[in-house]
């Protein structure tokens, strides 16, 4: 295991989500309707950032909600090491808004599946949309995200890790390459 | 904290770390009863057999309604119906019903000890609902859940446990677990429903209710079995209503806000009077609710449990 490069870092990575919330606003004209749900664990915190970035905008709250997936994960009788379940923390009624899922790292696009299954059984949203820090490659379902902060083409024996000040006390991206 | 227990039979065998993982991941599943959808996928393609050598409704359809929140298939096997009627042995029958691919054997039994035997004998795991005066963990964890969700907290409590300490599974399986969470547990009964060596278990003895209510932050009241008694020991219904039951006027004389549980079914009038069971002090329904949180978060980690040995062979 070795860091092969730095990709974000706290400027980089607080311009990107600057940029992403612009974005958000941009196509859906304004936050009427609009909710975040950030998906655990730093999904949570970038949508908790991304909202203060958009209430900075828009001088408005936007509401943020956390979403806990691992009970809709399709590899758990897959993993040696089973996952913590947490508690899903949505205060609100998500029928007829337009959702931004919140992720960290965009990569086979199954946490994303199992996030809108999850979110559905709570609600039949008018849209969902997704918004990733880092979209790595390599999809196996049919999922794309509608805002990207970065880009990174990684290979298979890479893993991308995305460090954030409230969970980790750094605010960074990183590509680890696995021996 | 990695669960790696495939059967919960106790809690004398669980560490503190592990009681609490089990109260914590709980309470993630609470919300899932609150919601439109009262479904997760998350036992989705597994069989969970209630196998009931004893009456019961409320833990069976309570660990029903558990499994069924997390997508698992429940089949109820009520044993007067069953082969067991024809002489089936304990083990035959878990046998039987692992060669049936099932996932998850939820036991009721009347012999102590009985959960504990079946999981030596089959590979897929087992849930002790009660086994004799043994143990009873679900029971005793939903009333420590409901405890903490009350109180904040379980270390440094004073709990008062009341009733048939000797023939109470509830009993034992409550005092194992809050004593391992630091809690000061006093059981309070008739002497003669005080099994002998009770005491080495870290717990206060008495036989006097209004010493053991003063400084008690919970009461839990434990339903007199008269069932039980096949020796003509248990005290006459009012006699024992008069000197343990636990009536408005007793609670006058405890902490005003003290909790006030009950595992049910309710003998009203008996240990416990109306006002005090419908009053204000007691979470009695509300631990109904929280069982299902409870049961949800053990059928989920044992059977994560199971699997992970087996993607770990593999």
């Amino acid at each position: 295991m070795k860091e092969k490069a730095k990709i974000l870092d706290t400027e980089t990575l607080n311009r990107s989500l600057i940029r992403i919330a612009h974005e958000i606003l941009e196509k859906n004209k304004g936050i009427k309707d609009l909710c975040l749900v950030g998906i655990r664990n730093r999904g949570a915190y970038l949508a908790k950032r991304l909202s203060v970035c958009i209430e900075q905008i828009e001088k408005e709250k936007v509401s943020v909600g956390i979403l806990d997936i691992t009970l809709y994960r399709d590899d758990l009788t897959l993993i040696a090491q089973q996952p913590v379940v947490h508690k899903t923390e949505i205060d609100f009624d998500i029928t007829g808004k337009t959702i931004v899922l919140v992720d960290d790292v965009l990569y086979t696009g199954r946490t994303i599946r199992a996030a809108m299954d999850a979110l559905i059984d709570l609600g039949r949203p008018k849209s969902v949309q997704l918004a990733v820090l880092v979209d790595r490659g390599h999809r196996e379902l049919p999922i794309r995200a509608d805002y990207v902060g970065k880009n990174i083409p990684t290979g298979k024996n890479e893993t991308v890790e995305v460090r954030l000040a409230e969970a980790d006390g750094v605010d960074e991206v990183v590509i680890i390459e696995k021996d | 904290m990695i669960w790696t227990r495939k059967d919960l039979l106790g809690l004398e065998e669980l560490t503190r770390e592990e009681i609490e993982f089990i109260l914590s991941t709980a309470e993630s599943f609470k919300e899932v009863s609150t919601r439109d959808i009262k479904k997760v996928p998350a036992l989705r393609g597994k069989t969970v057999v209630n196998l009931f050598y004893e009456p019961s409704t409320r833990t069976r359809v309570s660990f029903e309604v558990a499994a069924k929140r997390l997508s698992a298939d429940v089949i109820n096997i009520a044993t007067e119906t069953s082969s067991v009627k024809k002489g089936e042995t304990l083990i035959d029958t878990g046998m039987n019903i692992q060669a049936l691919k099932a996932d998850i054997i939820v036991m009721r039994h009347n012999y102590s000890g009985a959960a504990v035997m079946l999981a030596r004998h089959v590979d897929i795991s087992v849930v002790n609902a009660g086994d004799g005066w043994h143990e009873h963990p679900t029971q005793a964890l939903l009333d420590m859940f409901t405890l903490k969700e009350k109180l904040g907290r379980i270390e440094g409590l004073n709990v008062t446990i009341v009733g048939d300490i000797a023939h109470s599974r509830v009993a034992r399986s409550n005092i194992w677990g809050l004593t391992k969470l630091g809690a000061k547990v006093t059981v309070c009964a008739p002497k003669i429903l005080i099994p002998v060596g009770i005491d080495k278990m870290g717990v206060f003895v008495t036989d006097d209710i209004d010493a053991a209510l003063t400084k008690a932050d919970a009461v839990n009241v434990l339903r007199m079995q008269f069932e039980r008694d096949d020796g003509n020991v248990f005290p006459q219904q009012l006699e024992y209503f008069k000197k343990f039951g636990i009536t408005k006027d007793r609670l006058l004389k405890a902490k005003k806000n003290i909790i006030v549980m009950h595992p049910g079914p309710l003998n009203r009038g008996i240990e416990i009077s109306s006002e005090v069971a419908d009053g204000q002090n007691s979470v009695i329904l509300e631990q109904v609710t929280n069982g299902i949180a409870v049961r949800m978060a053990v059928l989920f980690l044992v059977a994560q449990a199971r699997d992970s040995k087996n993607a770990n062979t593999n």
